[in-house]
């Protein structure tokens, strides 16, 4: 086995139960201990990698295979996958039998009732954030984004029609009208 | 209220899925997932598939969320424990991630290619627009559905200003907003 790939299992290992607020929140950490002081990326290939991650579907916290697969290959990928993933695993599956023993406890449904107002809050924060990153460009074209972003979220909050319509609508339009 | 029956109007839930219905859910979510898997995890399993209410969808992920690491990864393992066990949450994990990684690991692969095309970058920025779009529409879907009381709407758009104007780290919106609404869901009589 690659050596770095023992290393780089041992650091997503060691990151993985620190990443309250999912993989986002862990990144600055991966950065100042990927590029900064054990040199395995240069910033450039860094920043490059999380913006593909993003950019492509599924979750971001796939970038820690891209941090992998840069040190150490396809070794380096598994790695870092279940580094990062295995501990997560392993307390949202204990979290997820206590809870369910205790289902007909009050606090825990109270605690769980009481979770949800703060999820939804965040997830329109993410949307939010999101946004504002995109409305980027001239002043027509922030417009544009803009006007691509208002539409979709009316479309996705009155319709039930699959989303994936308006992510190609959006895709198309800036086709045209961003760059 | 029995655990997994649907409020009165919505259509009853289906029955519960095995670990390759699961795999197929999640798998779909997973390479749609632009923009945020859980917002097509949600869609798969509350409006699509009908495992869920939006109510357990939500709590679930509000658990998630507390968690450390991807909070629809997460959800994936207590939706999969839920419904099949062990087995049922290694299908659900599996799905999520398999094909985006394997979407990914090629874009890595062929980026050089594409990486100067302006086309590819104009059409990124589109769809980066919309997949915003799509994240603030299902939060007011989500919202509309679950019709919470006034308190609970301040405290959720409270989160939403400490976290996307404020740039509140998450931990400390969930340890400070958190005890604060299940203050008021007890005050209001238990329930959300």
């Amino acid at each position: 086995m690659n050596p770095l790939a023992l290393d780089i299992f041992l650091f997503f290992l060691k990151l993985s139960l620190l990443a309250v607020g999912g993989a986002n929140a862990a990144v600055p950490e991966m950065h100042r201990e990927v590029v900064e002081i054990r040199g395995w990326m240069s910033d450039a290939t860094f920043s490059q990698g999380y913006a593909l991650a993003s950019a492509a579907p599924g979750p971001n916290v796939l970038f820690v295979a891209v941090i992998g697969w840069h040190v150490a290959g396809w070794q380096g990928l598994v790695a870092s996958i279940l580094g990062f993933i295995g501990p997560t695993f392993i307390l949202a599956w204990g979290v997820a039998m206590l809870t369910q023993r205790l289902a007909g406890d009050a606090r825990l449904a109270a605690l769980r009732a009481g979770l949800v107002p703060v999820a939804v809050g965040l997830i329109l924060a993410t949307g939010l954030v999101t946004a504002a990153a995109a409305a980027r460009g001239t002043g027509a074209e922030m417009a544009v984004a803009a006007a691509i972003t208002l539409g979709s979220a009316i479309f996705v909050w009155r319709s039930s029609f699959s989303p994936i319509w308006t992510l190609a609508a959006g895709g198309v339009i800036g086709l045209f009208l961003l760059r | 209220m029995p655990k997994n029956s649907a409020p009165p109007d919505e259509p009853p839930l289906n029955p519960p899925p095995g670990p390759a219905a699961l795999f197929a859910a999640f798998a779909k979510a997973g390479l749609m997932g632009f923009g945020g898997a859980q917002i097509w995890v949600r869609r798969a399993v509350v409006e699509e598939r009908r495992w869920l209410t939006e109510r357990d969808y939500a709590e679930v992920l509000g658990l998630g969320q507390v968690l450390p690491g991807p909070n629809v990864g997460n959800a994936a393992v207590m939706i999969g424990r839920r419904f099949a066990g062990l087995r049922g949450s290694f299908a659900a994990t599996g799905g999520l991630y398999a094909g985006p990684l394997v979407v990914l690991m090629s874009l890595v692969l062929l980026w050089q290619e594409f990486a100067d095309d302006a086309r590819v970058a104009a059409f990124m920025h589109g769809l980066a627009c919309a997949a915003a779009g799509m994240v603030i529409g299902t939060a007011f879907r989500m919202a509309g559905r679950l019709r919470p009381p006034p308190e609970l709407v301040a405290i959720g758009l409270l989160a939403t200003l400490a976290a996307a104007l404020f740039r509140v780290p998450l931990p400390v919106i969930v340890l400070v907003l958190g005890p604060v609404s299940v203050a008021a869901v007890v005050w209001r009589g238990g329930r959300a």
